[in-house]
Order: C-alpha cells, then sequence, then structure tokens
C-alpha cells in the first residue's frame, strides 16, 4: 500500500480509452462499477466535446460480484454493436475486473460471433501498466489487429505512395495540446512536400489502417504514444520511423535533417537546410528573439522543468541551449522510461529528478527556488504557494490547458508559442529592474511560505524595513535564504548587517 | 413511451442500470470539509485516486485532509499484510495530521477481494489510539451521494449513548477549545426558555454550516430546540443520541443512516417530505411540530412570502418541462420543487428508490402533482442513459439536468442541459435557499435567452439515422 495524495498518470484504462475514443466509430465497454465511466466527463468537460463520448459500462455490480458477469458482457457489446453499428469495439479491462479475472476474451469471441463490427480485448494489465503505457500498447493492438486482417484477405497494398508520404502517430484525444500540434505537423509536412498519408489515432478510421504501409516512413512526435507501434510497422513492414520531437527550433531542425535523409533513402533527392535556415532565421522569430536584447535578463535565471517525458526533455533543451537559461533540475514522472530521459537531459541540466510523487518535487522546488517552474498543474500549485510562477508545459492539465486558440508546441509556430510561455513566466525583465531600483510597489508583509523550513529567527526593525524594501516577488526568497545563512552561523537576531553579510555569501 | 392515459398515481419503473453518476467516495471531498478533525483514507486503487482527482478539480490542492492507500498487486495477491500495512498509513497520517479520526472508505477493490475493514479497523483503532470509522462506499453497491449515507450510517455507531459522556467529550474537546480560544462561536445561543416542551431531536444530513445555522433557527421560531446534528462540525462533537430519540433526515439519499438510527439506535424516524424549496421547507416543519404536538406559526405567511420573492425566476420557467436524467438521489424532491414552481416533468430518473425512507416526499410529489394540474411523472429507477437519450429526443424537454458526461453533447444537440453535480454543492436547503435552487434551474434558460438572436443552437452535424 501507498499513501497518495495525487498522481501525474492514471490508471491503464485511461489510457486505453483515449486511445479508442480518438478513432472515429470505435465504441469502448468498460467492464466496471458504477461510477468508473467519468472517463466521459473528462472528455466531455477538457475537451468540449460536442459528440457523446464513444464509451459505455458493462457495470458490474453485487449480482456480478456473486456469478460473474455471464451474459451481461456479450450482451453489452452486441446490444450496442446494434445501436451505433461501431467498426469496432473495444473491451476495456479495470482495476476491478483485474482481479476478478472473468475470461473475458472468451465473451470477446462469443460477442465477436454477433457482432457485425470487429470486437478486440485491450490487452493491458491495470497493475503493471499506466496510462501512457496502455495507449501505447492499445494503439500497437489496435493497428496490428487491422494490418494483419488485411494481410489475411490480400488487402494490404504496401505498395508506397508516389511522392513521399508519412503516417503521424500518436496524436490522441486529451492530449496535451495534440490538436494544435497535429495541425501544426501537417503544415510543417507540406512546407516539406510531404504527404501526410494517415494521421492516427485521432479522428481515423480502423478502414483506413490497411494503408498504413502505404507511407515512407513515419513520423511519432511524442515519446509517451506511438512508439511500439512505429517499431511494429518498421519490423513487420520495414517502415523507418523518426522520434525526434520537433520542439524547439534545434530539435526541429534536427527532426526535419532526419526526414530527409530518410526519404532520400528511399530514392527522394531533397535538400531542406535552407528551408530549415529560412524558417530558423526569419519565419519563426524564436531564434531572434533569444538573440534580442530583452532576453539578455533571462540569462542565467533559474527554472526547474517537470512533466512526462516529451515535453519535459524537449523543454530543458530550449531553456537550456536555445535562451541561455540555468536549468538547475529536470524531471520527469515517466519513470517506466527513465534512462532515456537521463540520456536526453543530463547535460543541460545541473540534476535529475525521477519520481511521480509530488511531493518530492514540491520539496525540491522549494529548496531550489527557481526564477520560473515549467510543469504540470500541480507544479503550478506548488509555484502559486511559494510566489514563483510557473508555466504549464505537460499534463495532468485542467480545462485552461485546452485553449481554443491556435497554441501549438511543435514545429515553427510553436516555438514561438514556447518562446513567449517561458519569457511570460520570468517576470517581466525590465519591470524586474526598474522594481529593484525603486524598491518596489509592492508593501505587503512578508508571509512564511509553508514548504520551506520554518521561521524562528527575530528580525530587528531596521532589517525588516530593508527586506519591505525588497520587491515583493524576491522577497520570499531572500528571506529565507538570510535567515539559513544567519541560523548556519548562529546568529539569533536578523541586523541590517547579517542581512548584508547574506547577501554578499549567498547572493540573497 | 407514449402513456395510454393520464396517469394519476405515481408509475415506477426500473431499466438497465447503464448510467453515468459519480462513484460515492466522491462524499470525502464534502464531508472532510465538514467535519473539520477527520481524515478520509480511501482504500483503493489508482482508478479511485484518478477519479478523486478529476472530479474534485481544486480542491485537491489545498492540502485536503483525504489521502489514498493506493493498493498494489502485492496485496491484491496477499502477500503483503492488510493490517501490517494499514497500521504504517495510519501511523503516518496520525504523525502528519493528527486527526481525531480516520474514516477508512472501502471501495469495490476491498470488496472484491474481502478485505475485512471491519475486523482490522477496532483492533488498529486500539492499537493506534484514535477512532476509525469504517464506510463501504464502492461503486459496486451504491451511487454517488450515497457515499455520504455509508459514512453517516457508520458513524451513528460511534454517537455517545446519554449525557454522562458529555464531560468526557468536553475533556476531550479541552485541547481543540483552547486552539478556538477567542474564536467567534457561530453556534446558536440556545435559551432555554425559548423552547417548548419535546423529546430530544437529532437531525442527520451533512449540510453546509449556513444551511445548518438556518435550519435550526427556522426551526427555533417554532419552539423546537435540535438536540444535535449527525454529523457535527467536529467527530469530537458526535450528538448524543439515546434510546427514543427522534430523528428527522434532511437529505433523501440517506436511508441506511435512517434504518441505523431506528434499528441499532432505537430512535423514532420523523418521516417528512425534505426542506428543499419553500413548500418541502414549511411541510417537513408542519411534521416535525405535528409530531411534537406544537402547532406551527407563521408558516403560511412565510412560504407565501418566499414564492413571491420568486416570481421573477419562476416567471422564465412556468410551463416549461423538466427532464431528470438521474445521478444523485436529489430528484424526487427537486421534481416536486419545480413542479410547484409550474414547471412539468415527464421522467424522473433515480439511482435508487426507498420508498419507504422517501414515502412522505413521494406522496407530496402525488400531491402537488395533483394541485398543479399535471401528469405524474415517471419514476425510473436505475436508468439505462441511452435509452433516455432517445426519449430526450422525441420528448424535446425544454431543461434536462443531467451529469456532466452528457451536457456538452446535449447543449451541441440544441436541448438546455443544466449540470446535476451543482445541485450537491450548492446550498438548496430551507426558505432562503429557495432562490439559489432557481438560480441554478434558470441559467441555461437565461444564458441561452441571451444568445437565441444568433442562430446557434445546433452545433453538430445530422447525424445520418441508420
Amino acid at each position: 500500500m501507498k499513501l497518495a495524495y495525487w498522481m501525474y498518470a492514471g490508471p491503464a484504462h485511461i489510457g486505453t480509452l483515449r486511445i479508442a475514443s480518438s478513432f472515429k466509430n470505435v465504441h469502448a465497454i468498460m467492464h466496471a462499477p458504477l461510477g468508473d465511466d467519468y472517463f466521459n466527463v473528462m472528455r466531455s468537460m477538457l475537451e468540449r466535446e460536442r459528440d457523446f463520448t464513444p464509451v459505455t459500462a458493462s457495470v458490474v455490480d453485487r449480482n456480478v460480484l456473486a456469478r460473474g458477469s455471464q451474459e451481461k458482457v456479450v450482451n453489452n457489446i452486441v446490444r450496442k454493436d446494434g445501436e451505433e453499428n461501431p467498426d469496432l469495439i473495444v473491451l476495456t479491462p479495470t482495476c476491478t475486473s483485474s482481479i476478478l479475472q472473468e475470461d473475458l476474451a472468451n465473451f470477446v469471441d462469443r460477442a465477436q460471433m454477433d457482432a457485425k463490427g470487429d470486437v478486440l480485448l485491450a490487452d493491458v494489465n491495470h497493475y503493471r501498466y499506466n496510462e501512457f503505457q496502455a495507449a501505447d500498447r492499445t494503439l500497437h493492438q489496435i493497428v496490428k489487429f487491422y494490418l494483419e486482417k488485411a494481410q489475411k484477405k490480400n488487402q494490404l497494398s504496401t505498395e508506397k505512395t508516389e511522392n513521399p508520404s508519412v503516417n503521424i502517430i500518436g496524436i490522441s484525444t486529451l492530449g496535451f495540446h495534440n490538436q494544435h500540434d497535429c495541425r501544426e505537423l501537417k503544415q510543417l509536412m507540406k512546407d516539406l512536400g510531404i504527404e501526410v498519408n494517415e494521421v492516427i489515432p485521432d479522428g481515423a478510421s480502423v478502414h483506413n489502417l490497411k494503408n498504413l504501409p502505404k507511407a515512407w516512413f513515419n513520423l511519432v512526435p511524442y515519446r509517451e504514444l506511438g512508439l511500439a507501434t512505429a517499431q511494429y510497422l518498421q519490423e513487420s513492414f520495414n517502415l523507418p520511423y523518426v522520434d525526434i520531437t520537433p520542439m524547439g527550433v534545434v530539435e526541429t531542425a534536427r527532426c526535419i535533417r532526419k526526414i530527409q535523409q530518410i526519404i532520400n533513402e528511399q530514392g527522394a533527392n531533397v535538400n531542406y537546410e535552407e528551408y530549415i535556415n529560412e524558417q530558423t532565421l526569419y519565419v519563426s522569430q524564436a531564434a531572434w528573439f533569444s538573440r534580442s536584447i530583452d532576453c539578455q535578463n533571462l540569462t542565467g535565471k533559474k527554472a526547474v522543468v517537470f512533466g512526462d517525458n516529451t515535453h519535459a526533455a524537449a523543454l530543458t533543451k530550449i531553456l537550456a541551449r536555445e535562451m541561455g537559461i540555468h536549468v538547475v533540475l529536470a524531471g520527469t514522472y515517466c519513470k517506466y522510461d527513465a534512462e532515456w530521459f537521463k540520456e536526453q537531459v543530463s547535460e543541460y541540466c545541473d540534476e535529475v529528478l525521477i519520481s511521480d510523487d509530488n511531493g518530492a518535487i514540491g520539496d525540491a522546488i522549494a529548496r531550489i527556488e527557481p526564477s520560473a517552474i515549467f510543469g504540470t498543474q500541480m507544479e503550478r500549485h506548488v509555484g502559486k504557494r511559494l510566489d514563483i510562477p510557473c508555466g504549464v508545459i505537460a499534463a495532468p492539465i485542467h480545462i485552461q490547458n485546452f485553449p481554443i486558440g491556435y497554441k501549438p508546441f511543435c514545429g515553427y509556430e510553436g516555438t514561438n508559442q514556447i518562446a513567449d510561455l517561458i519569457y511570460n513566466s520570468f517576470t517581466l525583465g525590465m519591470e524586474d529592474h526598474l522594481l529593484e531600483i525603486f524598491g518596489g510597489h509592492d508593501t505587503k508583509e512578508v508571509i512564511t511560505k509553508g514548504i520551506s523550513a520554518d521561521s524562528d529567527l527575530n528580525w530587528n526593525k531596521e532589517a525588516q524595513t530593508e527586506l519591505n524594501k525588497v520587491p515583493g516577488f524576491v522577497r520570499g526568497k531572500v528571506k529565507r535564504n538570510t535567515e539559513k545563512f544567519a541560523r548556519e552561523r548562529g546568529f539569533s537576531e536578523i541586523t541590517l548587517e547579517v542581512m548584508y553579510a547574506a547577501k554578499e555569501a549567498v547572493g540573497a | 413511451m407514449t402513456a395510454l392515459q393520464e396517469p394519476t398515481s405515481l408509475q415506477f419503473d426500473c431499466e438497465s442500470g447503464n448510467y453515468h453518476t459519480f462513484c460515492p467516495i466522491s462524499c470525502v471531498a464534502w464531508l472532510y470539509q465538514k467535519i473539520e478533525d477527520s481524515f478520509f483514507l480511501v482504500i483503493g486503487t489508482k482508478t479511485c485516486g484518478y477519479f478523486l482527482q478529476n472530479a474534485m478539480g481544486v480542491m485537491i490542492f489545498a492540502e485536503p485532509r483525504y489521502a489514498m492507500a493506493e493498493l498494489e498487486e502485492g496485496d491484491i495477491s496477499a502477500q503483503l499484510k492488510d493490517y501490517e500495512e494499514l497500521k504504517r498509513l495510519c501511523l503516518q497520517i496520525k504523525r502528519d495530521r493528527n486527526p481525531s479520526v480516520i474514516v477508512w472508505i472501502g471501495t469495490c477493490t476491498t470488496e472484491i477481494i474481502k478485505m475485512d475493514l471491519e475486523g482490522l479497523a477496532p483492533q488498529l483503532e486500539s492499537e493506534i489510539g484514535i477512532p476509525i470509522v469504517t464506510a463501504r462506499a464502492n461503486g459496486l453497491d451504491y451511487a454517488f451521494t450515497q457515499g455520504e449515507d455509508t459514512v453517516l450510517a457508520a458513524m451513528a455507531h460511534k454517537c455517545p449513548k446519554n449525557v454522562k459522556v458529555e464531560s468526557e467529550k468536553e475533556e476531550r474537546n479541552a485541547i481543540h477549545k483552547l486552539l478556538n480560544f477567542g474564536r467567534k462561536k457561530e453556534d446558536i445561543k440556545q435559551e432555554e426558555s425559548e423552547y417548548k416542551e419535546h423529546p430530544p431531536l437529532v437531525l442527520f444530513g451533512s449540510l453546509p454550516d449556513p444551511v445548518v445555522t438556518n435550519l435550526t433557527l427556522e426551526l427555533k421560531k417554532q419552539g423546537i430546540k435540535i438536540d444535535g446534528w449527525l454529523p457535527a462540525k467536529r467527530y469530537t462533537e458526535l450528538p448524543v443520541i439515546d434510546e427514543g430519540y427522534y430523528v428527522s433526515g434532511v437529505n433523501p439519499f440517506l436511508s441506511r443512516t435512517a434504518t441505523t438510527l431506528m434499528r441499532r439506535r432505537k430512535c423514532k424516524l420523523i418521516g417528512a417530505p425534505f426542506p428543499i424549496g419553500p413548500d418541502g421547507t414549511r411541510a417537513w416543519i408542519e411534521k416535525i411540530c405535528s409530531v411534537f404536538n406544537i402547532e406551527p406559526q407563521g408558516l403560511e405567511e412565510r412560504e407565501a412570502k418566499i414564492w413571491e420573492s420568486l416570481e421573477d425566476y419562476i416567471k422564465l420557467i412556468r410551463g416549461k418541462s423538466v427532464f431528470f436524467m438521474g445521478d444523485n438521489l436529489l430528484e424526487i424532491s427537486l421534481a416536486r420543487f419545480l413542479i410547484r414552481c409550474g414547471m412539468t416533468c415527464p421522467e424522473i430518473g433515480i439511482p435508487y428508490m426507498d420508498k419507504r425512507y422517501q414515502k412522505a416526499e413521494l406522496d407530496f410529489l402525488e400531491k402537488t402533482c395533483k394541485e398543479m394540474g399535471v401528469p405524474v411523472p415517471k419514476i425510473v429507477e436505475k436508468p439505462d442513459n441511452y435509452n433516455q437519450i432517445q426519449r430526450i429526443y422525441e420528448l424535446k424537454p425544454d431543461l434536462v439536468i443531467t451529469g456532466m458526461a452528457h451536457a456538452n453533447p446535449l447543449e451541441a444537440r440544441g436541448i438546455n442541459t443544466k449540470w446535476s453535480v451543482e445541485f450537491t454543492f450548492a446550498q438548496i436547503h430551507g426558505f432562503t435557499n429557495a432562490r439559489d435552487i432557481l438560480e441554478l434551474a434558470t441559467r441555461p434558460l437565461r444564458r441561452n435567452n441571451n444568445l437565441k438572436e444568433l442562430g446557434w443552437e445546433k452545433l453538430v452535424k445530422e447525424e445520418a439515422k441508420i
């Protein structure tokens, strides 16, 4: 047993449902007790979905507990098949059905006899996988199912498209800014003269999956979702993939160069260098922005990054490599894929934190006292308590992170959006400077921050007055650092002298 | 779907139970706020935790006094010893938060693996020195608000017995008193002389403190003294409940608590309509008065006055129809109130219908329909959301009260919806709060009135009929 207040990644069935409900005309039936269908609430509220979420529960109640589901699951599948005519029904196990150990595979076989659509059992174990792993597996499972089916029926066309083409794999419902990223990636492909063959799973029809091998290559923009599918397609159809996330100027260029290499190997003759150069220098504003004098104020400022693998790694690199910001700590909650993360970010930050315990990250932030945090909604709340600004860069997210305006993180427009996000998260440079000169406009009393060390020290009147002159957003930090200094040296009272000594010693 | 004849007595139907509602563990979200010295430990899986985290939104960030005891594979396969695991977590909670009670919420998983929480609790309780209350608020047996019912039923067992305990309670409370020193005493000063002679009365049901004050004052006007409230603001202030006490419920979903109080604590239940809406509040007070042989004073005028003040809202909904999809058990009372406001109601979906506990409310609903001259609604227990949506398309009600899973899709199809969960969290009890119910119920109509000139009611493409 584990005492948990909060979690970064959801349970396995959420991942399966995200994949199923991303496809068009695919229905998921959860084998779950009453109330477990709050996925529908999340989708309906966060994504502001206009359509009913194609997820229903085959309710596990006392009767099921006593006698087993018997006909219930089968009937529910067949009923849904008749009502909505889905192409595919995905029977989704939950934590409850995991321990009931009913033979769901058998139910699926029986239902398949009466259902016109296809029926699949999602192959995910609740206690082994989290949301991301389950999503990755389910997508792979569905793709494999339909490709093998097409192969059996001899409907699989492995002939490549005439022009270079790509499958974009991993865009899904409830993914962080996925809709915007998808549009941006399509635009990028268009600019590169590459046809988009299929986008999966979002908005895709399972009937089109048999077209996947026609593409020249696959693009997997996110580390968490789609890699299993891409690897399967490479093994079975010799379809290469690019798994460099085009997030940030440098990484986007790297991704494009990799694409160039892959399609040239297949007989294309393209050179994207000029495009990259043009975009980097003149079209995207991010490179110029980081060179502009305003951005000088960000040099050496301390930041903490935390999120999923894709976004935390990308942001760390952007901050350190493209903007000259000092990333003290970069972390991920994707423990199952920690090695990859460490390898990606090690050279761009002082320390790496792999943890899914929000308390550990909160404490690290309190200890480091960065000028800005880039994290999830949880880090945003830690930031609020510590008076440190936070830009949200990864799930878990809430409704504000599903903007209706165009806000991609990928591609060249993504670099602009990220630059804005980073810049606006740090206190505006000139404002910072002016406040320092004029002693701030903030006359609030200092409050002691909860997460950090408690205050057992006395501030004399002069020191207190001086402290009040420090601008509000750094005052807490100055106070804590001074007290830390005083405690270490054994001062019981903080005077002006102690304060300045502290400033000289630790730069408080 | 068309009724053969205009039905005059209530019809009850029961469907497949394929409907959307919240898991009953959601009760921790409001109960931990109500019972200030409690700590709720939900013993379940990631699924439960993810639900609480998402359903309760921002509340999770305010360092809540609840947490998950997240079961891992070793717990499921009994490689780990439940008792030792729970002891470790509860000691941690004691160290970090020092609550006066730990409430264990059993979930589907603890049911299936048959973890004997009721058996473990007393043993652990004596070992760590903190009372442990066990409630099985799981989705196998219950829906949404019924979670509170299971917790209160468990707490009813913990209420002190006779007045002697009072002094001991005082002592237990001494430290809190010290901590609260100087804080304004919110309870209403109760002067004995103002009250009429009647047997002790304890109310049950968790309500926000302002509503408690409000209802207390309302009864005080009739000379009725409330001897206690289950739950109280603190666990250490649970009311004395003795044999022969009278009890009355303030919410329609508290049937287990009522049963427990009657059978185990030998109380007498005053079955009344619930104090929701001015009509319900008056009926509730009148029923209590009649049990105590008290002549109610000034209630008629008070009700009339409230109705008068509601007129601006009522004229928006008079003659319109409302459809309850059903998810929180407040449906019967809300429908009764809205019918009194002049609405019609073809269907009341409800997760579970206790015809005995809600008898007075059901009778009142029937009477209200007769008086307003509208057909009685069909009450659908364990509804089937898919069928309901087909009926909604057919009936085209002016307002659908539903969960969030269906609200946006229905709105996109030009159907006004009110999100039902808000009724659970808003203050809807008593005379004073009748306005709040209508504020909620009319909000979609008012909003859509504002937008109606724009001509974009239907925002989905016509679905292909197959």
